[in-house]
């Protein structure tokens, strides 16, 4: 969003107007409205949202959306619900935003707050949650309790994911279907959590012991928020040393730049036709990605040579696979993904290496890979030839089926190839995950190689992998 | 400073090496001990509110289930049963009402639980570590023994009994009982691996602001809840702390991988022919010992381990390889080009940009460089003259004594020779 555009420029007002309304009551002489909690949320909450701002945390304090929604429903439960709307509002409309424009981004999620928690107050009141809290002399009606705090929690998940995705389709112009798709299982699950901590809260509040002790149910709360943020950032770093160890063989093997992320894709295009679960796409995709990460064990001079090469440079190549599953053995998560780089260049009729297998005896994903490297290799352009089109290379994989292919995955891709189509351009990065859009700017124009000019060429410093976008954090 | 801390380290290991055996068996004795008084004391007594102990009990032991996952860089493997515990300790009252269990049934339900949670793990052959049992037992009885006596004798004295200072109270305890395990553990664990303390304390103390704070906060909301709400506040509250101890052990998880990632990523210039076999790895258990031993802790302890892990992948650059792969024994100007480039190589990794500066500085004069950059300057030299045959080890450290004008800074060989005169780098250990 990087200017407020026209649909949203009549929604966001719309939206404020209508927690306008939702506040209202509040404001008005004779609500009865409990000042005295009020301010203590109110002030709370600002204070909980201001370390956001202040400079000298930075980063550091990873508070997003989400790090206090325990506090909200604290105040849906403890409060009515025009009052609970209101101690939303100042928190919100002075947390940190990440991105321009911060006024119209502000001014969102402080209407949007301010509904959802008037709606999950609304409910809690119809359950009759009020009194289910307990009070001085009172104790508070446990086991019911829980109710009206999960139907809060639940219209709490349901409204605000509701306008999330509104705001995605008026102001980033997302196809509806695309804006929501996932959101609310997603959220339900944490929102649940909360509204379990924010009840805690609400009965500790009423208790003898004060609002004090209601302060410390935020803090595992809040750790955990911190530590989830951690594991982003973890995560994220990750995905640079994988992509760093595709780079370390490009900058050795400067003709293939490119190659090693097409062949991932292709992998998973594949793997996907073979109808594979999420978590073993996620495995091809990196052993395509990986396959010809044994080329770094191969000398700089054999790799680069211009012309033909002799059996000796020939025998130093083939011995890659194994160079490649020796440096990722030590890597738990690929799994499979080992076996696919030791295996990528056996032929089905047991002509490969480097050991010879044949048929089923290679691993499967051994064999998807083995077709989209060759695939990629026909139709990428290198600086001494010219790629050839897609349906000249289908042919020729075609030919090869059955001695060289395995005659399933070749159909797999062009059954693959058909759905979806294929371009040359690739991404960059890994972290492009399915499902979510690609930050812009991060499209690499592949297929035009160049040589480098000196013998230790370093590449330009870039910058690591941004972390894996939520729409979450794009709400504002 | 850095010196005067160094050598107090020295003084104390060489204090307690003698004693440290004792230090172990004492814990653990006293652990013992305490556990055979809780557990007789109540069967001889019988058990007060049998209801509550046997919902803390349950409690107790499924937290200690959640042990079986458990990764080996975790710090607090079973937070549901640690709060739990805690919470039972910290319990004065229950929907209103007093409760009555002393110090030593809380002993009793704590050593119960465990003896229960430990029947799986011993099924399978994976017995808890019993020096976290005995830390845990400690810990619990002396937030107890803090607590009980205290709150019993000043039932009815107005000062504590209700509102915001009872609140306060329990923090205050909680703060005490935290400390108190932080210097056990950092205790037990120099007892096996001989690091400095202060270093070791100041982990753990870092330590208890992520998990650790967690479970002190849900013991006390725990204890609350169960104080204003009655026993039904326990699900309630058991599941916030879950998912804290889920993103734990992602985010645990995540972090192994990572570290086997940039380690497959160091031993691509071994695989290429670059440097020796194992020089990657030898380098980042050494700098991390001396990194120790200097005082070093923490973030600043992973990005010296990663940057000694890489600091010679900026040979994946060269077109041929150096003699060896000993960057120590080319010319100045060209170790310093390979360290640039290897900086700029890490710079694309995605690990802390620190890391890249430790790289690139390697091959600086010592006098230029951060304390960092001086260690895996030192050691890796000390590795590359050790490979060459005629020299040895001691051989090699003389070339480090003598290079200390200009290359190497003294403190840092003379914490070298002190951590390879105990026999090495000690065994890796989480944490």
């Amino acid at each position: 969003m990087r200017a407020t555009r026209g649909a949203a420029r009549t929604f966001i007002p719309a939206v404020a107007l209508g927690a306008l309304i939702c506040v209202l009551p509040a404001l008005r002489g004779g609500a009865g409205t409990p000042w005295i909690t009020v301010a203590l949320l109110t002030g709370l909450y600002l204070a909980c949202e201001l370390p956001g701002r202040c400079p000298f945390f930075g980063s550091s304090v990873p508070i997003r959306a989400g790090s206090f929604f325990p506090l909200l429903l604290a105040a849906a439960f403890l409060l009515p619900p025009a009052a609970a709307a209101l101690v939303a509002v100042p928190g919100s409309l002075v947390g940190r935003v990440e991105q321009p424009p911060f006024t119209a981004r502000r001014v969102w999620r402080a209407a949007q707050l301010a509904l959802t928690v008037w709606a999950a107050s609304s409910v809690h009141g119809l359950f009759g949650g009020t009194a289910t809290l307990g009070g001085p002399g009172l104790l508070p009606d446990l086991p019911y309790a829980i109710l009206p705090a999960c139907a809060a929690a639940l219209a709490f998940s349901l409204v605000l994911t509701a306008l999330d995705g509104a705001i995605l389709v008026t102001a980033e112009r997302l196809p509806l279907r695309r804006a929501w798709s996932g959101l609310l299982p997603r959220s339900l699950g944490p929102h649940l959590v909360h509204g379990l901590a924010g009840l805690m809260m609400a009965v500790l509040w009423r208790g003898p012991y004060g609002p004090l002790s209601a302060l410390i149910v935020l803090l595992p709360m809040y750790i955990s928020c911190w530590v989830f943020a951690q594991y982003h950032r973890e995560h994220a770093a990750h995905r640079a040393t994988i992509r760093a160890l595709v780079q370390a063989v490009d900058i050795k093997d400067t003709y293939t730049r490119g190659h090693s992320e097409r062949v991932g894709r292709a992998s998973v295009l594949i793997a996907r036709e073979l109808g594979m679960g999420q978590d073993r796409l996620e495995v091809v995709r990196f052993a395509g990605i990986l396959h010809d990460v044994g080329k770094l064990g191969v000398p700089t001079r054999v790799l680069r040579k211009d012309g033909p090469l002799t059996p000796e440079e020939r025998q130093v190549i083939e011995l890659h696979p194994e160079y490649g599953h020796e440096i990722v053995r030590g890597i738990g998560f690929l799994g499979e993904a080992r076996a696919a780089i030791l295996h990528h260049h056996e032929r089905l009729d047991g002509s490969g290496y480097p050991y010879g297998l044949s048929g089923r005896e290679i691993p499967e994903f051994a064999r998807v890979v083995a077709v989209a490297d060759a695939f990629d290799a026909m139709t990428s352009t290198r600086s001494y030839r010219r790629g050839r089109p897609v349906p000249a290379a289908l042919e020729e994989l075609k030919r090869c089926a059955g001695t060289q292919f395995d005659p399933q995955m070749v159909r797999a891709l062009v059954r693959g190839l058909e759905r979806h189509g294929w371009s040359a351009v690739t991404a960059a990065g890994t972290a492009d995950e399915p499902g979510f859009p690609r930050p812009r700017g991060e499209h690499a124009e592949a297929g035009a190689p160049r040589r480098s000019g000196g013998l230790d060429h370093v590449p330009p410093p870039q910058s690591p992998v941004p972390a894996p976008q939520s729409p979450a954090d794009r709400r504002g | 400073m850095t010196r005067t801390r160094a050598r107090a380290g020295v003084w104390t290991g060489s204090g307690a090496r003698t004693r440290l055996p004792s230090a172990v068996l004492t814990v653990r004795a006293a652990a013992a001990l305490l556990a055979a008084a809780g557990l007789g004391h109540t069967l001889w007594t019988g058990i007060h509110d049998p209801g509550h102990a046997l919902a803390f009990g349950v409690l107790i032991t499924v937290g200690e289930l959640a042990r079986w996952g458990a990764l080996p860089g975790e710090r607090e493997p079973a937070p549901l049963g640690a709060a739990g515990a805690l919470a039972y300790a910290l319990l004065g009252r229950s929907g209103g009402e007093s409760t009555h269990h002393g110090v030593l049934q809380v002993v009793a339900v704590l050593v119960a639980a465990h003896l229960v949670a430990c029947v799986p793990h011993v099924a399978r052959g994976t017995g808890p570590a019993p020096d976290q049992v005995a830390r845990r037992v400690l810990t619990v009885t002396f937030a107890a023994v803090c607590f009980q006596p205290l709150y019993n004798s000043s039932r009815n004295a107005s000062w504590s009994g209700e509102g915001p200072y009872y609140v306060l109270l329990l923090l205050a305890i909680l703060v005490l009982t935290a400390l108190c395990d932080a210097v056990l553990a950092a205790l037990l664990l120099r007892s096996r691996t001989r690091h400095p303390y202060p270093p070791l304390l100041r982990d753990e103390l870092r330590g208890l602001l992520g998990i650790g704070s967690a479970v002190c906060a849900t013991g006390v909301v725990m204890a609350l809840g169960v104080a204003v709400a009655g026993l039904w506040a326990l699900p309630v509250l058991c599941v916030p702390l879950l998912l804290t101890h889920v993103s734990f052990r992602r985010f645990v998880a995540v972090r192994t991988t990572y570290r086997q990632t940039i380690a497959s990523l160091a031993r691509s210039t071994e695989i290429a022919g670059y440097t020796p076999h194992g020089h990657a790895r030898r380098v980042a258990v050494l700098c991390r010992a001396v990194g120790r031993e200097l005082g070093l802790s923490g973030n600043r302890l992973t990005v010296l381990e990663h940057a000694a892990l890489m600091h010679d992948i900026g040979q994946l650059s060269l077109v041929d390889p150096v003699q060896d792969g000993a960057t120590a024994t080319l010319p100045a100007a060209e170790q310093r080009r390979i360290a640039l480039l290897g900086g700029a190589v890490v710079r694309q990794t995605g690990v802390d940009p620190e890391v890249a500066v430790v790289v690139e500085r390697q091959a600086d004069p010592y006098r230029e460089q951060p304390l960092s950059a001086r260690i895996v300057r030192a050691v890796n030299a000390y590795d590359d003259l050790c490979g060459e045959s005629l020299i040895g080890p001691l051989g090699a450290l003389e070339q480090l004594r003598l290079g200390t004008a200009h290359d190497f800074s003294p403190e840092v060989v003379e914490s070298l020779a002190r951590v390879l005169a105990r026999g090495g780098p000690a065994p890796v250990l989480p944490g």
